[in-house]
């Protein structure tokens, strides 16, 4: 597998990490902005491994998106958690 | 080999940004939901197993396999833990204008 494929794979992954950046930035709800944070914490640990793979070092790199992998997890469960207990405020569906 | 994984990256970077516009053109919480946690789950597991495949059969790729492991256990259980603070909250439905 060629470097500059692994790069394109990791530059479109990050094209999608912005278009959900906009969520984060822009979500009516609280939960909104959890949902984003979640999906661009599961894209980083994608990206994370096809940088290991650029740089030909990938047990290095795995391990570091294994223990981001965890901590996104329980940052999402503590978070959700949290939100369930005091309340989400909503206004607009939209 | 090398077709067969490239294949499954690319495979998995469509699943990706489909998810990311699905987040992004959804119009309510719920169906943003729906988008982003399959799609994503989905799509990681795919460029994760494509970069095992093209490994070989190594330290490295038994270390991917588990991490693609953890994220398929994992994603879903944070999914469901967001979906259920939303709903105890009744975050409110998407109806279509005029339908009630």
């Amino acid at each position: 597998m060629s470097p500059a494929f692994l790069l394109g794979t990791a530059l479109a992954i990050l094209f999608a990490v912005s278009l959900s950046l906009y969520r984060v930035l822009r979500g009516p709800t609280i939960i909104d902005r959890l949902v984003g944070v979640n999906v661009i914490g599961t894209k980083t640990i994608t990206v994370i491994v096809l940088t290991g793979f650029l740089f030909e070092r990938p047990e290095f790199f795995i391990d570091i998106a294994f223990l981001y992998a965890l901590i996104n997890f329980i940052g999402a469960l503590a978070l959700s958690r949290y939100f369930e207990r005091k309340g989400v405020e909503h206004g607009a569906a939209r | 080999m090398t077709a067969v994984s490239m294949l499954l990256v690319s495979l998995g970077v469509f699943f990706l940004v489909a998810g990311a516009v699905g987040l992004i053109r959804f119009p309510d919480f719920y169906t943003r939901m729906h988008a982003a946690g399959k799609c994503d789950t989905l799509g990681s597991l795919l460029v994760l197993t494509g970069l095992a495949v093209h490994q070989g059969l190594d330290l490295a790729s038994v270390k991917l396999i588990i991490v693609a492991v953890l994220i398929f256990v994992t994603s879903p259980t944070a999914t469901h833990a967001i979906a259920r603070a939303a709903t105890r909250n009744q975050v409110p439905w998407w109806t279509r204008e005029g339908s009630r």
